[in-house]
């Protein structure tokens, strides 16, 4: 820099600001993310929606689920794992200088054959949306995707997935009354004790009162298949 | 610069060209089922380990009934294919995953996988002949479970996985039941076909199935396999 000084310095200002141009790409992108409910009789917790890079995962199969996950697969409260990805949004903030993650949280419940779209934005060449959202009458199962890549959608295009069930692994599938959260019971939801395999893998399904299991809450209704919802992301303006 | 044009006229004539280099990786997804030792191999287009519809091999059937993979093994030397050396040679635990590195194969050259799924009587996991694409990249999977059709799903474990012995030989994660009365004693299809699920119960001292409903259903895909050609 010190060449810049005398009778350089204009042009090396000149070359600062194209500098900072080159070096800060990450002009914003805005995302309308719609999910389809695609399941007979599971109403869907409000969405947990973040766009992200690959320095964040939400889940890997076979590991431990986060609280915030566990959190969000019990009772569909979501705000603990956005402020995990949030918290993730800082160390990256504080390596980058600037953001490169986004958060938001949907609404409110997805009943079945109804959907729901929320608008979120980020900045960054790669982007990767993961998103959650628990089926309300299970112990812990959640419709799901994890680092989605997006970073190749141009404006007014759509992409399009289906949404696999997921098992958090943190409660056991009892299927009793006093731990489903949802209209099919009205039991407990998160429960701190892990009492389950302990790692996050696909869900195997519900059995279900009508399929031998007569301690069950859930009737025929609420059994569900892969997959179980219909993610639309669209690029807007 | 004589030592770099040399090294690359070698290149140009050698049979390398021909080949490519792939990484691959096999994800257990399901909750509560194992997978025994797979086999992997690479072949030609003509060479299949089954065909969906179609009655399986006494090859297959040993791999499917009791995880016995050397016939199948011996069918795909016999057709001039490679089988390549697994990283987790033991039984494949759920959410647990399997890696291939570093892999030369012929271009042109397909992909086979396939593992037992236990505790079932005859359902196995299976790539059936996927094409190697030649362009450098990532490549995702998903795999389902497949029912071989030779054996009923009687769902008791009994130690049973010699071909035509009935019974599930092992449940590896010890979560189920005894002195169940089974389930079926008909195998309705005896062709290959998707199986349909373990039914299970929750009756651990008896009732129709050693399985437990709550653990070892599974809803497909139940397995993932991610190709890198380097």
């Amino acid at each position: 820099m010190r060449y810049c000084m005398g009778i350089l310095k204009g042009s090396c200002a000149v070359f600062a600001a194209a500098f900072l141009i080159t070096g800060c790409h990450h002009d914003t992108r805005n995302y309308e993310v719609e999910v389809v409910n695609l399941t007979q009789n599971q109403p869907f917790s409000p969405l947990a929606v973040v766009l992200h890079d690959s320095g964040y995962a939400p889940w890997t199969i076979g590991s431990t689920a986060s609280q915030g996950l566990e959190l969000l697969s019990e009772s569909g409260d979501n705000s603990q794992f956005l402020d995990e990805a949030a918290e993730n949004l800082s160390r990256e903030a504080l390596i980058n200088a600037h953001g490169r993650m986004s958060r938001v949280s949907g609404e409110g419940l997805i009943l079945p054959g109804e959907s729901e779209a929320v608008q979120t934005s980020v900045g960054g060449y790669e982007i990767l949306l993961s998103l959650a959202t628990m089926l309300v009458n299970t112990n812990d199962g959640y419709a799901g995707v994890e680092a989605f890549d997006i970073s190749d959608l141009e404006v007014g295009e759509e992409m399009t997935r289906f949404l696999t069930m997921y098992d958090a692994g943190t409660e056991g599938n009892s299927e009793l009354a006093s731990s489903i959260p949802g209209p099919a019971a009205g039991g407990e939801g998160f429960n701190v004790a892990r009492d389950d395999v302990n790692y996050v893998a696909h869900h195997p399904g519900v059995v279900s009162s009508v399929d031998g299991y007569t301690d069950s809450a859930l009737d025929q209704s609420h059994r569900f298949d892969n997959p179980a919802a219909l993610l639309v992301v669209r690029r807007i303006e | 610069m004589i030592a770099g044009a040399v090294a690359t006229q070698g290149l140009i004539f050698s049979p390398i060209l021909l080949a490519e280099n792939i990484d691959i990786e096999l994800t257990n997804l399901t909750q509560g089922l194992y997978f025994t030792p797979l086999l992997f191999s690479v072949h030609d287009e003509s060479t299949h380990l089954y065909q969906l519809g179609q009655p399986a091999s006494a090859e297959l059937q040993a791999m499917a009934e009791g995880g016995d993979i050397s016939g199948l093994q011996g069918l795909i030397d016999a057709a001039g294919g490679v089988n390549v050396e697994d990283s987790e040679p033991e039984v494949l635990a759920p959410a647990s995953s399997t890696q291939i590195l570093d892999l030369e194969v012929d271009s042109a050259s397909f992909l086979s996988i396939t593992g037992m799924i236990l505790p079932t009587n005859d359902g196995f996991v299976a790539l059936n002949g996927w094409k190697i694409p030649s362009e450098a990249g990532t490549y995702t999977i998903y795999l389902n479970a497949y029912d071989a059709g030779t054996e009923a799903n009687d769902e008791i474990v009994n130690g049973g996985g010699a071909s035509g012995t009935p019974g599930i030989p092992a449940n590896p994660g010890a979560n189920g039941g005894v002195d169940a009365t089974g389930v079926t004693f008909d195998e309705a299809n005896t062709m290959i076909h998707v199986h349909r699920g373990n039914v299970g119960d929750t009756d651990l001292a008896g009732g129709s199935s050693d399985l437990d409903s709550r653990i070892h259903r599974w809803l497909n895909p139940v397995a993932k396999v991610t190709v890198t050609v380097n």
